[in-house]
């Protein structure tokens, strides 16, 4: 072979130029972490639950890290507070993006923080995971989202509450909805399947989130004469209203009062508003007595973390479904053997995955194709007691029909003083 | 809509409360900003603060509003030391002491906020008593009990403030400051003294009104926000520096709110404040009670 110099300096610079760019970082990168991104409410009204929910991620980021982590990589967690404020989270995620370079990312919790990040995940064709938020992907209709939490779309969420309401014989109700995101969604799909059922509105009425006693709705409403009142309130709301409920009342002939109360699933509002949720129905995601293979274990091991991190000390409701959340990239990543976004999206529209909150399936719009929201109502609690929730009895799932272990107590007012 | 005589007359109430209890988380505003020109819009969350503290407090078996009594005279020292320190830092300096003063009041806002949660975490604290969660019945009508006391507190507060600075020899030094520091100066008096001293009155209000807070709902840390544009609000429609003016733009702001509530949409409440605020402003500059 015939080495001149203009030869060997030409290919060593080629080999020099080859390994120092895209082979060195792809190497570099294969080495480290993967990065997981997202931003969560850890404070502002939806603080509490954001809370409970990213110590929950945190026990799998612990979990997966102590099996070896993905792909033989250990697992980096990046988090950002957004204050419950949906202005700060498409700036959050572009940080993630461009600057944090994740892999992968996860919503944060709830519709109002997820909504202004569902066009830019869709523009960059990325896969998020969505975290208990409410029809966020309807409209945009992102073929790469995938939701944790067990419904799907207004009548997956409202059936079992309109259903306890017609077996109970009413038919008129009141609508009482946040003027936000999620509970507009809910809303105009509790409108619709009250139209369909021929139940007839007779109050309908959005309220600010800045309202500060609800002594004049509640007022209302009872004037209205509904049959059941369907409201759909974010936690400080949920709270204001059972209160005003127990002084002002919503008269004898209210069946059911409840459905889409954010707020009342978080176990110091239940620890402080005792007595006064006897015979509210509302949706939960979870509730002692349901059966999940490891959900035990899992919020075993939550409570003794919870305890040291000052959150929800029984975690039931969000917890387990952000656990849930790691176990679903966990096993698409185990079975495509990438971290490539389209081909995780393609394994999970086609698979359906084993979590601690049961088995998942998501349809087209990446929604449950199985939901299961429970409709289960507070029954013969007691004031100031934390432990009476750690067992069943204290909410009695109403629907669906498998976790169902009673029927509604009505009408409100019996409901309300049931021992 | 329903409408009737009876719902009319309980909008009324409901709205006389609300604005009873708008006026008490005011007043104290009312002398800082109202009085003293101070931009003070950490007011909101020092009363958050007297509300947390108050939650202690209860913790021992002692009456909220009780609690907020007793929490006066550390949240007047705590006042006294606020305005000590945004003197020397601020107004002494220069002209541009409201811009300034106002960073720093939010600077104290955020700080208040973040010690809360990491002393308190981010859950709602609430409070109990006798008076919370009842009501009162007269025939068809029922008065919740937790805004009947804030209807009394915000009446007491309110009197007791307007006799302070009108019969007493500090409140009307008070008020002279706000007149016109330089001739109090001339007087031999001491304005930035007055000034310190009527802060920490105004600090010393907040913690009954924070007591109030808890009283009427639960707290979080960041529920200062929804309190800034309110507050200002009562302040500015009352007239800057005027006790019943903060009492009368409180109730006037509460009813309204009550009646668009109840009968003409809710979602049009929050309009309602600063709605009235803009008419009010276009008609009297100075404010409903100002001079």
């Amino acid at each position: 072979m015939n080495f001149t110099r203009r030869r060997v300096i030409g290919v060593a610079g080629a080999a020099a130029l080859t390994a120092a760019l895209p082979g060195r970082r792809a190497f570099a990168q294969a080495a480290g972490p993967v990065k997981i991104g997202m931003s969560m409410p850890q404070t502002g009204s939806l603080g509490a639950g954001g809370q409970a929910a990213l110590l929950a991620l945190r026990i799998w980021v612990d979990d997966v890290n102590q099996k070896g982590g993905l792909l033989g990589r250990k697992v980096e967690f990046i988090v950002y507070d957004d204050q419950t404020n949906p202005a700060n989270t498409p700036g959050i995620y572009t940080k993630l993006l461009d600057v944090d370079k994740v892999d992968l990312l996860i919503a944060p919790y709830g519709t109002v923080p997820t909504a202004p990040i569902m066009p830019l995940v869709k523009q960059r064709g990325l896969l998020l995971m969505g975290n208990f938020s409410f029809q966020v992907n309807h409209k945009v209709q992102h073929d790469m989202w995938f939701n944790n939490s067990p419904w799907n779309d207004a009548s997956s969420w409202s059936d079992g509450f309109f259903r306890a309401g017609q077996r109970a014989g009413a038919k008129t109700v009141a609508i009482l909805a946040a003027d936000q995101e999620f509970a507009q969604n809910l809303a105009n799909g509790a409108r619709e399947l009250a139209k369909k059922a021929g139940i007839k509105a007779v109050y309908d009425q959005n309220y600010p989130p800045s309202t500060t006693d609800f002594s004049s709705l509640i007022r209302a409403i009872r004037a209205a004469k509904p049959e059941m009142v369907f409201v759909m309130s974010y936690p400080n709301d949920s709270v204001a209203i059972v209160r005003a409920v127990n002084e002002i009342g919503v008269g004898s002939q209210v069946q059911i009062f409840g459905g889409g109360m954010v707020g009342l699933q978080f176990t110091p509002n239940m620890v402080n508003l005792g007595s006064s949720l006897n015979g509210i129905l509302n949706y939960n995601s979870y509730v002692p007595g349901m059966k999940y293979p490891g959900i035990e274990d899992f919020l075993a091991r939550y409570a003794k973390r919870a305890a040291e991190a000052k959150v929800d000390p029984l975690g039931f409701y969000l917890p387990p479904f952000n656990y849930a959340i790691g176990q679903i990239y966990e096993q698409a990543i185990a079975a495509t053997r990438t971290l490539d976004h389209k081909k995780l999206a393609a394994w999970l529209h086609a698979n359906e995955v084993k979590t601690i909150v049961g088995s998942i399936r998501w349809d087209k719009n990446g929604e449950w194709a199985n939901p299961r929201v429970v409709q289960a109502q507070f029954r013969g609690v007691v004031d100031s007691n934390l432990d009476q929730w750690r067992s069943p009895g204290k909410q009695v799932v109403i629907y669906p029909e498998e976790y169902k272990t009673g029927d509604v107590m009505a009408p409100f007012e019996k409901a309300r003083s049931s021992k | 809509m329903i409408f009737s005589l009876d719902l009319l007359s309980e909008a009324l109430i409901f709205g006389v409360l609300l604005g009873s209890f708008y006026a008490a988380v005011s007043i104290g505003l009312s002398v800082s900003f109202g009085l003293l020109d101070v931009p003070h819009v950490a007011h909101p969350a020092v009363m958050v603060l007297g509300s947390y503290l108050t939650y202690v407090l209860t913790t021992y078996g002692l009456d909220p509003i009780a609690a907020g009594v007793v929490l006066m005279p550390a949240f007047f020292v705590l006042g006294v030391l606020i305005y000590r320190f945004y003197y020397e830092s601020f107004e002494r300096r220069g002209t541009d002491a409201g811009v300034r003063g106002l960073a720093f009041f939010f600077g104290l806002a955020f700080i208040i906020e973040i010690g809360l949660i990491l002393v308190f975490g981010v859950d709602q604290r609430s409070v109990s008593a006798r008076y919370i969660g009842s009501s009162l019945a007269l025939g068809d009508y029922r008065i919740p009990y937790r805004m009947l006391v804030a209807f009394g507190v915000a009446l007491v507060l309110t009197f007791a403030l307007t006799l302070y600075l009108s019969k007493t020899f500090t409140g009307r030094a008070i008020k002279a400051v706000a007149q016109d520091e330089p001739a109090l100066r001339l007087m031999g008096a001491n304005p930035v003294r007055i000034k310190q001293w009527a802060f920490g009155i105004a600090t010393g209000v907040s913690a009954l009104a924070g007591a109030m807070l808890i009283v009427v709902g639960p707290v979080e840390p960041a529920m200062d926000r929804l309190y800034i544009g309110r507050t200002f609000c009562v302040v500015v429609l009352a007239g800057l520096g005027s006790m019943t003016g903060t009492l009368a733009a409180g109730l006037i702001l509460g009813v309204a709110e009550s009646i668009v509530l109840m009968f003409l949409g809710a979602s049009w409440a929050p309009a309602v404040a600063f709605g009235l605020l803009l008419v009010v402003l276009g008609i009297r500059p100075q404010g409903l009670f100002g001079r």
